[in-house]
């Protein structure tokens, strides 16, 4: 091109064009259309919450909740405030997530493995296993154990009866119960002393070996110690621990501890449903290290139990961890389903008595949101933290 | 030499013919030496199978089928002390149309038998991409129009039903359907908009997607049906259905955009970077290049998003909707029946089973099928 024919030289697209001018133009209408929704909401809500007569702000908490509830892990009874049905209730959800996370890990592992297992019939029925519970809704599993089994159990004069003097009936199981004498506390201490010195030893352990190549057997050194210190304590200070054992007493069971059946039905079905997720994902964890791994370990000379420790658990983790965590978040949010079967939960007790006496809707549902928001994310950095660990180091 | 003639007879040489092998390296024998006996663990555990099945299997046939009631009309049919299969099959109407009035239920059957039509065909071998395409398109688009007009009625003549009287399968196929219809446009805005590069949008986006996804469905729908009437200006009031379907809604778009980020992130930048070089346009890119390929490589994890919906959709129940399994439960307390809670739970989970089975599996065949990488 030659000689400039237009005077002034554009200087850019026009305004309208301009990609960055555009940018900012949307970004301000779509910030101004969601505080505009927002603000909606928030208006209609105080003129709803003005003609119900309801007020806001959070001065319910310290009013007497006046029902009871049937599960507590804190003393509870009708007197105490809405503030205590919240606490009672994040520890019952607490609870049934916890057991149910740790039995649905140990049975979704030895179904991972019984999928692999060169044994064609324990393969089979794992599959077959893992079919059918994954392709069942849980709240209609919930209900199969509540209503079809635990429900129809015979009364406490018919309880089936259990090892240990447990007694399982239409009232729930009843279990012993352990009775800790103060010296029980000598064997507690011994214990957390044996585990930290466990620690330490491993990791010693480990450093001679990195350093030198000698080796220490420090694994069976610190289950000895681990399980020998305690033992040895309990026997020297007297065996201090009893068991309240439950006992037939009229037309119920007295002693011991019960478990309601609301609990057993949500921790039952928490516990095989999420198993069986677990199972598959820890199956495509171990199929995902390749056989090279192995082989190469065993022309190393490492033995079959070396391998799977050193070399193949190692790598599947890296590949199980971010499926297991959210099945993890899963578990916990379905243990929400308590309220299906009247197990007294978060949502049961909190968002379904509380609010419904209190119509404190807003407050309530915001609380509730915030407590599983936060048991999500403590959840998530946990696992992250652990991900980081056994995650690939890229150098 | 190769070709020689067999040796003749007066050399006297005379080959054996080869023996069959042993029975115990070929065949069933080998079979199960291999998979069932090889190791002494592997013959305690083969034990231990065959105990268990022993202990469930036989006990299960013999009261599901041997011992169990196939006709009659009530529970005084039902007398052999075995499964009580009456009680499913004089109340599988209401398992299946809710309580639809018996006089329209024809319409729920043309629905079911439209969605039959589109679905089917995608299927079968033999069926040409266009036709499955636009067959496709039918489904997402003029399908939830026609079958909204259908069931609802109260125009061309229709006698109108309201949504209080839907249920059974119906409702749980009708609550899924719209669920994934309208959760896919949403799920692919927000997962675009957590891409973008403008600040807020992803903030916005990103607040709504962890919001939804980090608090169980339950709450969600508690939520639509406390809160949302006290959201909603004064006189204007939604039914129960329909606040059900904004909480799956909602909730369901927010894991439906993790998925799609998931084939976003999946796409190589030299895509984006050519689809820009060829001088289009944000949308235009989008839309002819991203998108495309993105959604062709997460079909499975959206047909895996699909599965939980539909197993999701039970949770109704609990606001007071009747979906399969509100059907059953409503019906097994009855007391003209007794006990048949385990033959109720048993047809409601088959129910499920079935469709989520066969969508699963469809999902791992499409993996195989989409897994054109090495």
């Amino acid at each position: 091109m030659a000689g400039p024919a237009v005077p002034t030289p554009p200087s850019g697209p026009a305004p309208w064009r301009n990609p960055r001018v555009r940018a900012v133009a949307f970004q301000v209408v779509a910030l101004v259309l969601v505080l505009w929704v927002f603000w909606t909401i928030f208006q209609n809500t105080l003129t709803n919450m003005e003609s119900r007569g309801i007020t806001t702000g959070f001065g319910f908490l310290d009013n007497t909740a006046g029902f009871g509830i049937l599960f507590s892990l804190i003393p509870y009874d009708e007197t105490n405030t809405y503030g205590r049905t919240f606490v009672v209730g994040i520890l019952n959800t607490l609870l049934v997530s916890g057991l149910g996370i740790l039995f649905a890990t140990i049975i979704g592992f030895i179904l991972g493995v019984a999928r692999l297992s060169p044994n064609w019939l324990i393969a089979k029925m794992a599959l077959v296993y893992i079919e059918i519970t994954r392709n069942v809704p849980l709240l209609l599993q919930i209900f199969f154990w509540y209503f079809a089994v635990l429900r129809t159990l015979p009364g406490p004069r018919q309880s089936l009866e259990f090892p240990f003097s447990a007694f399982l009936n239409n009232r729930g199981l009843y279990a012993p119960s352990p009775n800790l004498e103060p010296a029980f506390w000598a064997v507690a201490i011994t214990f957390g002393l044996a585990i930290a010195g466990a620690v330490v030893l491993v990791r010693w352990a480990k450093r001679r070996q990195d350093a030198t190549g000698r080796r220490f057997p420090a694994w069976s050194v610190s289950l000895a110690a681990v399980v020998g210190l305690p033992l040895l304590v309990f026997w020297l200070a007297g065996s201090p621990l009893t068991w309240d054992l439950p006992a037939l007493q009229g037309f119920n069971f007295r002693g011991g501890v019960r478990l309601i059946p609301e609990f057993i039905a949500l921790w039952l079905a928490l516990t095989l449903y999420t198993a069986g997720f677990i199972g598959e994902i820890v199956r495509s964890g171990i199929q995902s290290v390749s056989k090279g791994q192995t082989e190469a370990s065993q022309a190393l000379g490492l033995r079959p139990g070396q391998t799977l420790r050193l070399i193949v658990i190692p790598q599947a983790m890296r590949v199980i961890i971010p499926p297991l965590t959210s099945q993890y978040l899963n578990l916990t949010k379905n243990s929400s389903l308590a309220t299906a079967i009247g197990y007294p939960d978060l949502v049961s007790v909190f968002m379904g008595t509380t609010l419904n006496q209190t119509g404190q809707a807003v407050e309530i549902v915001a609380m509730t949101m915030a407590v599983y928001l936060t048991i999500s994310l403590s959840i998530s950095f946990l696992m992250n933290l652990y991900n980081r660990a056994v995650a690939l180091k890229e150098r | 030499m190769a070709h020689s003639d067999p040796p003749s007879s007066d050399t006297g040489f005379r080959p054996i013919p080869p023996q069959p092998p042993p029975v115990t390296v070929v065949g069933p024998v080998r079979w199960v030496r291999d998979n069932l006996l090889s190791s002494p663990l592997n013959i305690a555990l083969t034990a231990l199978g065959l105990y268990l099945l022993w202990l469930v299997v036989p006990p299960l046939i013999d009261w599901g089928i041997l011992t169990a009631d196939f006709v009659g009309s009530s529970r005084d049919d039902c007398t052999s002390g075995g499964a009580c299969w009456v009680f499913i099959a004089t109340r599988l109407d209401f398992f299946v149309y809710g309580f639809y009035p018996d006089a329209e239920r024809w319409r729920v059957d043309v629905m079911f038998a439209m969605l039959a039509g589109f679905l089917v065909p995608q299927f079968l071998p033999g069926v040409s991409a266009r036709v499955r395409k636009w067959l496709g398109i039918f489904g997402l688009t003029v399908y939830p129009v026609i079958s909204g007009v259908l069931l609802l009625g109260g125009v061309f003549g229709l006698e109108a039903v309201e949504t209080g009287k839907w249920g059974g399968l119906m409702l749980t196929l009708v609550l899924s359907y719209v669920g994934i219809v309208a959760a896919l446009p949403i799920g692919i805005l927000l997962a675009l908009g957590r891409r973008s590069h403008m600040p807020i949008i992803r903030t916005i986006c990103v607040l709504f997607i962890e919001l939804w996804r980090g608090v169980p469905l339950i709450s969600v729908l508690f939520m639509a049906s406390v809160m949302l009437p006290l959201f909603l200006p004064e006189g204007v009031n939604f039914d129960k259905l329909l606040r059900a379907l904004i909480g799956i809604v909602m909730f369901q778009s927010a894991y439906m955009a993790e998925v799609i980020r998931g084939g976003l992130q999946g796409l190589p930048k030299g895509q984006y970077e050519a689809a820009s070089a060829l001088g289009l346009g944000y949308w235009r890119a989008t839309g002819l290049i991203i998108l495309p390929q993105a959604l062709k490589m997460v079909i499975p994890g959206i047909v895996n998003t699909f599965i939980a919906l539909f197993k999701d959709t039970t949770l109704v129940l609990i606001i007071g909707l009747f979906d399969i399994l509100g059907t059953v439960q409503a019906s097994i307390v009855d007391p003209a029946w007794g006990r048949v809670a385990i033959e109720g739970y048993i047809f409601a989970a088959f129910c499920f089973w079935v469709f989520c089975f066969g969508m699963s599996r469809y999902s791992q065949g499409l993996e195989k099928k989409l897994h054109t990488g090495h």
